[in-house]
Formats: structure tokens, C-alpha cells, sequence
């Protein structure tokens, strides 16, 4: 962690909690993989997502496949949190190690809650998350039509790498990011 | 019908392999399996061709198993309209750690340019 005023951040850690843009109290919360209560609400949100909103083969489909997803993703290394309103999961973003150092990451919210800007503040707090874990490279695909993911990553620090196939490549080094220790904002 | 697989020798074209031998048994297709020079595959092309030749020779199935060099996608999608293919065949793509579907370059091209139906085997 540095003051350098180019590195990226400063990026919240969870628990974050904010008024969203229609009025709403929402936390996000790291998940763990010992929080049945927590993982059940997640394959609710999930078997409810918008089929359309689904990106390059995820979230799938189907109640059993959902869990069998979310075992690889919350039972593993990978760093989780979610978006709570109340007791209703809204959101989760996950950094899910690659094997070489790096961390893949993602990010959905449900289609209910979009637009009001808990997508920004559920990849920031994500990315304090790794950061105050040392995590340091992070990568992602989108695909390139998909406008409005693509300027979320770009807004919190997301660069592009390749751009030359039906995906996007983009990257940041989360090494030098800086992590808020006050976490109102 | 007649059938064109393009294999490359990255895990989802052996897959692909193993599905469209079968399916060519069962349907009766004329199959051609073209081995491409995949640069994002570990597996040489002889290993490849050996493996698609192993394969075959177990499902009984008699189809021609060929090289091609040079440029992958552009090698394949020519084949495909200079014999009258009816269809190509490529493996679905990889997932990334995230469970991502990830299409091979080779794939992407063959998408765009080809003439004929293309057939990813998931």
C-alpha cells in the first residue's frame, strides 16, 4: 500500500455498507464457505437471475449446476462477497485464483437490483477485500459488446490488454492499490 | 453428411473428437479429421494425429485423418469449401478458473469465415 496517486483505489473492505440510488440500506459482506445460511440465499438469487444476463457460459443454469458452481467458487481460495439487502442476496463478486498467481474476476448482480449503483460499490469493496489480502494481479474477459460491464471495469481501475477476439482481456495490479480504513464511503 | 473436425489438440477438440466419431457411427457421416497446428496446444500434431487415428481405428470407423499447415482457420474454412463440406466441427472451448467459456482463436475465425454450418461440440 502506497500514496502513489496513480495506483488504484482507494478500494473499501468488507463489511461496506451504503444507501444505493433508490433509497436502499445494502451491505457487502465477505462470504465464507462455512456460511450455509449465506450460500443458500446466493443459489436463490442465482436460480432466479435473468437468463439473458448471463456472460460467456455463467451463471448456469439450473439449481443443481448453480451449486455445483458456487462449491468450486466458495468452497475453494477464492475470495467472495456478496450484496445483502435485508436477508436477500443482490449481488456477488468473486476473485477465483488461476493457479499462476493471478486471480480471475467476476461479477453479477441481479437484474432487479441494477442500475443503482451497487455493481460499483460490490467490485470495489471485492477488490479491498484482495488487496488488504495480498492479492496482487487481476485479470477478467467481457465480452466486447457488453458496453456497460466493460465501463464499470474501466471506472475502478480495470485496463485493457487484448482486445482482438470476441472477448476482452483486461488486467490491474492490485499490489500498490490503496485500502480505505474508513469504511463510511 | 459430410463431416470436417478440425482438431488442434487442446482438451475440448479431443473432446470434440470422441463426440463426432461417435456421432459419425451413428449417423453414418463421411468424416475428414484435419489435424491444425493450434499454437495454444501443448500436444504436437503427430501426437494429435496418432491420437485421432487411435480413436478412430477403436469406433471402426474408417475417415481420413490429415494435416494441415499453416494458418489453422484459414487452412480449415478453404478445405471446407474446396471439397464440399457440408459441415465443420471444432471443439466448444475451454473454461477459464471462473468457469468461463473461452473460444479458441482458431474457433473465432472459423465462425466468422466459414462457408458451410459450424458445429460446436459442448
Amino acid at each position: 500500500m502506497t500514496n502513489d496517486t496513480d495506483a488504484p483505489g482507494p478500494f473499501p473492505t468488507p463489511p461496506h455498507a451504503f444507501e444505493d440510488a433508490d433509497g436502499r440500506e445494502i451491505t457487502v459482506r465477505s462470504l465464507a464457505s462455512t456460511d450455509a445460511d449465506g450460500i443458500e440465499s446466493l443459489v436463490a438469487m442465482y436460480d432466479d437471475f435473468d437468463p439473458s444476463m448471463r456472460a460467456q457460459g455463467i451463471p448456469p443454469t439450473g439449481e443443481a449446476r448453480v451449486r455445483s458452481w458456487l462449491d468450486t467458487l466458495v468452497g475453494g481460495d477464492a475470495y467472495n462477497v456478496v450484496a445483502w439487502h435485508g436477508d436477500d442476496a443482490v449481488g456477488h463478486a468473486t476473485l477465483v485464483p488461476d493457479g499462476d498467481d493471478a486471480y480471475e474476476l467476476a461479477i453479477f448482480v441481479h437484474q432487479d437490483s441494477q442500475g443503482c449503483g451497487i455493481g460499483t460499490r460490490l467490485i470495489r469493496t471485492l477488490l479491498g477485500y484482495g488487496a488488504a489480502n495480498d492479492v496482487g494481479h487481476v485479470w477478467l474477459t467481457v465480452e466486447r459488446w457488453n458496453h456497460a460491464a466493460i465501463a464499470l471495469y474501466e471506472k475502478v481501475g480495470f485496463e485493457t490488454m487484448s482486445a482482438e477476439s470476441f472477448e476482452i482481456e483486461m488486467e490491474m495490479d492490485l499490489s500498490t492499490a490503496r485500502v480505505q480504513t474508513d469504511n463510511t464511503g | 453428411m459430410k463431416v470436417l473436425l478440425g482438431i488442434g489438440g487442446s482438451d475440448d477438440s479431443l473432446d470434440a473428437l470422441d463426440r463426432t466419431v461417435e456421432r459419425a457411427v451413428e449417423a453414418g457421416d463421411e468424416l475428414t479429421v484435419a489435424v491444425l497446428d493450434n499454437p495454444e496446444s501443448d500436444r504436437s500434431a503427430d501426437e494429435v494425429i496418432d491420437h485421432a487415428s487411435s480413436v478412430l481405428e477403436e469406433a471402426g470407423l474408417d475417415a481420413d485423418v490429415r494435416h494441415l499447415t499453416g494458418d489453422p482457420g484459414s487452412e480449415l474454412v478453404e478445405l471446407a469449401g474446396r471439397e464440399g463440406f457440408e459441415q465443420v466441427v471444432l471443439g466448444g472451448g475451454e473454461r477459464s478458473p471462473m468457469g468461463k467459456i473461452r473460444l479458441g482463436h482458431i474457433a473465432e475465425f472459423v465462425l466468422l469465415n466459414a462457408p458451410v454450418t459450424v458445429s460446436l461440440v459442448r
